[in-house]
């Protein structure tokens, strides 16, 4: 379990490391290294040239606004996870980045990097892609922002080019009238989930205006569906059911070693309940305060 | 009288180097080492149809390349049979270096030598082998069907098939006026020690002499073995074990293949090298344990009172067997626990399959043994509409009937024969500590939240301390200090602390004065090893009677230097005195007078020239004596202690997830004396947190083509600290062993034996539907459900 040879800068500025990413096809980043260094002592994964960002200036910040939350490329998910502006302007963040590995992983490990992953399982993923938020990169071209329907495009592949540094994501604020959720159903505690839901729920009074939930475990990418028509307006254990089915006419679980696809439909299917009506409660409180 | 230590909650003197991290393990000597890396087999099951290593030769920083070619004389033999059975007829092991055939996905094939690991792994990547594929067997079903076979020349896959009885079983089940049949199986797992296997060797040409460190349970067990393979005399070989991160019984194998290639190496190429194995390693190519299918039958009256009890069972082996029967016969015989079955027949076929090699594992047999008794209990009581405590306290071995002989050969070929024990007083313990008889209002009020919960208990007897001996020798310095080795080895297990607690007490120097060692050849060149929850048993009671040896002579010593009587002498703090007088003599100043040198080197020699001691008439050291203040003895016991313990848990499922939460663990538990309640504890907390894995998480999941695919700790799930019961409710019972003068018995492997057991009848009871085999997951009970509810 020792990584083949590897060559491996630490560039000081982003152009050094642009210059580097550029200089070889087969170079990668390194930020918290928690998905890569694995990969590498496996030797499942051998570039020819490990960038290592850590010493970039200027890109460990979390910066809250009330459009959303920015988060830069080596702001570690404990950083972002302890912040209480970003808990107050989009708490399903908060919540998610909870159930983010054990806490020395979520030391090292950053938000960024586990957005660039694109792992269907990871948590941060899936929250990007249910609040539409968006990804800016940095490459031989200049800066662009990738919006997230543009960014998964297929199993643990993002659209970045290889010479592209990812700089900031950003996921939008909660809107009025919004509640969230988020509920996971793992092994142990810690592990990557065998099913995970978020919502996003918006109500008028006690009807739903929009519902949509995001999944984890049981897509090939980041899924997202829309629940607000099987919803009809209504918060009942009858709209709910029609909500789970709709997820699962979207959905692909499929059988492991830890779970069955029967099962994961059926957590699926559950936590749906759950977290819907959950984020339809936590909408409730907030339009009352 | 100095405060006795037996019995005290001591802490551990251990834990300050091992949990601050300055332990000191084998990868952590000879910083200087060459490393290694073993190539190692991708399939199952295949022939070695060519190696071509050429492109090794040109990887810069490489020392060596072997394959099985390169081997000679004893090296090119098989691996040893270490413990041999007139049963296991086909009895087969591997070669240090694959010849021909691989036999399991992990199977070594090639060893490289290089600057460092790297640079190994590199060089691995470069060896060309070509393989015919062969079929392989995984699996108990496959190997019994026997389509394929494992080894060309075993027919039927079955290494060994051994019967016990006493009395007829099936005639007693035939006139029985209940009965019942089951079927109950147990997967794969294994130890998962944190330090996995790694060795250290180092050739003193000056000295003409090998030494070793080494990661194992046995270290006189790997010197033997590395002295036969490599053609040295003993005398040319110490072993050493450092500070081992864990073994659980996969140490206790040995030679390993790398045991010997390091050390052939280092004395081929004159420099110290070193393997350390990675975590892929120790999945694939150190031992598993647990996979067994059983068949039961079973007589009963209508109290539950088991009248005959047949039980057929088929041990999944693995590729080869160089640890012999010794899992199966455990759970033949040990299946038993506290209970007298009537009549009672076993048989059991051990079966290769294309995997791993089996052998024991923590629990060793017995977690399987008492899974198969208490679901047969548990359903003796739903047959019956009994309470499930009452059907177990009706077979009891009841407190007036010790020794009580179960009729049958225990695994170290002695009489199963119990010494001790209280099932009756143990049981009442249980039931107070979990609430047993609460539990029904406990059941309604969780109901009435919506909340399933259930409540399980498993019973236990657990053979401990097999001999064959071991030895100790106590050496008090002039300083007072007091210096014991024993030849045993350590894992994590405290014996520093409880070893030393022993001489405190019986010398009557401080514990804080005693220093073990254990392990080292160089100090105890005879010994057996740390295996069977033996150590305190077989090393306690040798350590005991060495330190009785040294006392004698230091009273001797005393009465001559004080002019008194031996009675009259008591010793305390390290100061031997005349009761009732201000006469003394410090133990150091003893220890200078037993060796009657002229030089006076320290302060302790010139202090004892105040003294006189023997018989200017005679030689300075009696015939019959020696010089020095030393004490050394060996213990063998007639046979095996039998400690017994009793495990209660009360789990909730969930009514919509099917996720299974512990709400309440409780252990009672009897080794006899306690020597330090706080490790003990610490034992049995370890034990329980195993038992958790091996119920509700680890399992190796291997595919039909013998592929292991979760060789990994992200996929191998163990639990974590938030997957074991927050707090633990431990009582103890003491039913001292008459078999050793401390009144001891083992307690290192108690803790796991039950787990399964109880987990499934506490799952069973929270969902009324019957579980036949564990481990479970939330997605197996899922299917369960589901499968109920379709045959309603
Ligand atoms: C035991 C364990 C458990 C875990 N459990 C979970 C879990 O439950 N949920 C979860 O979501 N994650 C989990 N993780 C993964 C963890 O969250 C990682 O930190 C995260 O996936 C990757 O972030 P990183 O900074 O470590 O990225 P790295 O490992 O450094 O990189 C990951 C990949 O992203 C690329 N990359 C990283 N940053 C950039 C960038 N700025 N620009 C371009 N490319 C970049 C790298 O080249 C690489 O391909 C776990 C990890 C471990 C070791």
């Amino acid at each position: 379990m020792k990584p083949a040879p590897f060559d491996y800068v630490r560039p000081g500025s982003l152009e050094e490391a642009l210059q580097a990413l550029a200089g070889h096809p087969e170079a990668k980043v390194l930020a918290g290294g928690q998905s890569l260094v694995p990969l590498l002592s496996m030797r499942l994964a051998a570039p020819a040239v490990l960038v290592d960002i850590n010493e970039l200036p200027d890109l460990d910040h979390v910066n809250v606004g009330a459009d959303g939350v920015r988060v830069g490329a080596l702001a570690r998910h404990a950083q972002v996870l302890a912040d209480a502006d970003v808990a107050r302007v989009q708490p399903l963040v908060t919540k998610a980045l909870a159930n983010v590995a054990h806490a020395t992983i979520r030391n090292r490990g950053t938000t960024v990097g586990s957005l660039v992953h694109a792992d269907a399982a990871a948590e941060m993923p899936m929250v990007l892609q249910l609040l539409g938020g968006s990804l800016d990169v940095v490459g031989p071209q200049g800066r662009r922002t990738i919006p997230v329907e543009e960014l998964y495009v297929g199993p643990l592949e993002s659209s970045l080019h290889h010479d592209e540094i990812a700089v900031e994501a950003f996921f939008p604020a909660l809107a009025a009238g919004t509640g969230v959720a988020f509920e996971e159903i793992a092994r142990r505690h810690g592990d990557y989930a065998m099913c995970g839901v978020a919502a996003v729920v918006t109500v008028d009074g006690e009807r739903v205006v929009a519902a949509k939930a995001g999944y984890l475990s049981v897509s090939d990418i980041p899924a997202v569906v829309d629940l607000t028509e099987a919803l009809d307006g209504e918060m009942t254990n009858a709209s709910l059911a029609r909500a789970a089915d709709a997820a699962l006419a979207v959905l692909e679980p499929e059988t492991d070693i830890h779970a069955t696809a029967d099962y994961r439909a059926h957590l699926a299917r559950v936590l749906t309940a759950r977290v819907v009506s959950a984020a339809y409660q936590n909408a409730r409180e907030e339009q009352q305060s | 009288m100095t405060t006795k230590m037996m019995g005290a909650k001591v802490q551990r003197v251990e834990d300050e180097r091992l949990v601050r991290g300055t332990g000191r393990y084998v990868d952590d000597v000879a910083l200087d080492a060459l490393h290694t890396a073993v190539l190692r087999s991708p399939h199952a099951h295949a022939r070695i149809v060519s190696i071509d290593v050429d492109a090794v030769l040109d990887v810069e920083g490489v020392h060596a390349v072997w394959t099985y070619d390169d081997l000679e004389g004893a090296m090119a033999e098989p691996l040893p049979l270490l413990i041999p059975h007139p049963t296991l007829t086909q009895g087969r092991t591997q070669y240090a270096l694959a010849k021909d055939e691989v036999n399991y996905v992990g199977e070594a094939i090639a060893f490289v030598v290089a600057d460092d690991r790297y640079i190994a792994e590199d060089a691995l990547a470069r060896i060309a082998v070509e393989f015919e594929l062969l079929p392989a067997v995984v699996g108990v079903e496959a190997a019994r069907e026997a389509a394929n076979l494992v080894h060309d020349d075993v027919p039927g896959n079955v290494a060994a098939r051994m019967e016990q009885s006493n009395g007829d079983a099936a005639a007693a089940i035939a006139a029985a006026p209940h009965t019942l049949s089951l079927d109950l199986k147990i997967e794969r797992s294994a130890c998962m020690p944190m330090e996995g296997r790694g060795t250290v060797a180092r050739w003193d040409p000056d000295q003409n002499r090998l030494q070793v460190w080494t990661s194992t349970q046995t270290s006189t067990g790997v010197r033997a073995a590395v002295a036969a393979k490599l053609g040295l005399d003993l005398g040319q070989v110490d072993v050493i074990t450092p500070d081992v991160g864990g073994g659980f019984g996969v140490k206790i194998v040995h030679p390993w293949p790398e045991e010997l290639l390091v050390p052939l190496a280092a004395q081929k190429l004159g420099r110290a090298v070193k393997f350390t194995e990675d975590r892929r390693e120790h999945f694939i190519s150190s031992a598993h344990e647990r996979a067994q299918v059983h068949h039961v039958e079973v007589g009963f009256d209508d109290e539950g009172r088991v009248l005959g009890l047949d039980v057929r069972f088929w041990h999944d082996h693995g590729a080869y067997t160089p640890y012999g029967l010794i899992v199966p016969i455990i759970t033949s015989t040990q299946l038993l626990g506290p209970y007298k079955p009537g009549a009672y027949h076993v048989q059991f076929d051990s079966l290769y399959t294309n995997t791993v090699i089996v052998t024991p594992y923590r629990g060793a047999g017995r977690p399987q043994g008492c899974f198969v008794m208490e679901r047969t209990m548990d359903a003796i009581a739903a047959e019956l509409g009994k309470d499930r405590a009452d059907v177990r306290a009706v077979n009891f071995i009841q407190p007036d009937e010790f020794p009580y002989d179960q009729g049958l050969i225990f695994q170290d070929g002695r009489e199963l024969k119990y010494d001790s024990g209280d099932y009756p007083a143990m049981l009442d313990k249980i039931k107070e500590l979990v609430d047993w008889d609460n539990f029904e209002s406990f059941r309604e009020a969780k109901a009435a939240e919506g909340k399933r919960v259930g409540l399980g208990l498993a019973c236990y007897v657990e053979g401990t301390g097999v001999g064959p001996y071991e030895g100790a020798h106590v050496h008090i310095e002039t300083s007072g200090k007091v210096k014991v080795a024993t030849g045993l080895t350590s894992q994590g297990q405290g014996h520093q602390t409880a070893f030393a607690q022993i001489v405190a007490d019986e010398l009557g120097v401080r514990f804080e004065d005693v220093e073990i060692t254990t392990g080292d050849t160089r100090r105890m060149a005879y010994a057996v090893g740390t295996f069977a929850s033996r150590a305190a048993v077989m090393s306690g009671s040798a350590i005991h009677l060495a330190a009785k040896r040294a006392k004698e002579k230091a009273l001797r010593i005393a009465a001559d230097a004080l002019e008194a009587d031996i009675d009259d002498l008591e010793i305390v703090d390290g100061v031997v005195s005349v009761k009732g007088t201000d006469s003394s003599i410090p133990l150091g100043t003893i220890a200078v007078l037993s060796n009657p040198l002229r030089y006076a080197f320290d302060e302790a020699s010139k202090a004892a020239t105040q003294f006189n001691v023997g018989d200017p008439t005679k030689p300075p050291v009696a015939e019959d004596d020696e010089p020095g203040l030393e004490g050394k003895d060996f213990y063998s016991p007639p046979r095996s202690t039998f400690a017994s313990g009793m495990h209660a848990v009360i789990v909730e499922t969930d009514v919509e997830t099917a996720e299974i939460r512990i709400l309440k663990y409780a252990v009672v538990h009897d080794c006899g004396h306690l020597i330090n309640p706080m490790i003990v504890e610490g034992q049995i907390h370890g034990g329980v947190a195993q038992g958790v894995g091996g119920a509700l998480y680890e399992r190796m999941a291997y595919d039909e083509s013998g592929q292991l695919l979760n060789a990994s700790f992200m996929d191998f799930l163990m639990p974590y600290v938030t997957e074991v019961p927050e707090s633990i409710e431990i009582d103890h019972l003491e039913t001292p062993s008459p078999l050793n003068p401390l009144g001891i018995k083992g307690a290192g492997e108690a803790g796991v034996i039950p787990g399964s057991a109880a987990f499934a009848a506490a799952i069973e009871d929270a969902e009324r539907l019957t579980i036949t085999a564990m481990p479970i997951s939330p997605s197996e009970l899922f299917a369960l459900r589901a499968a109920q509810k379709e045959s309603k």
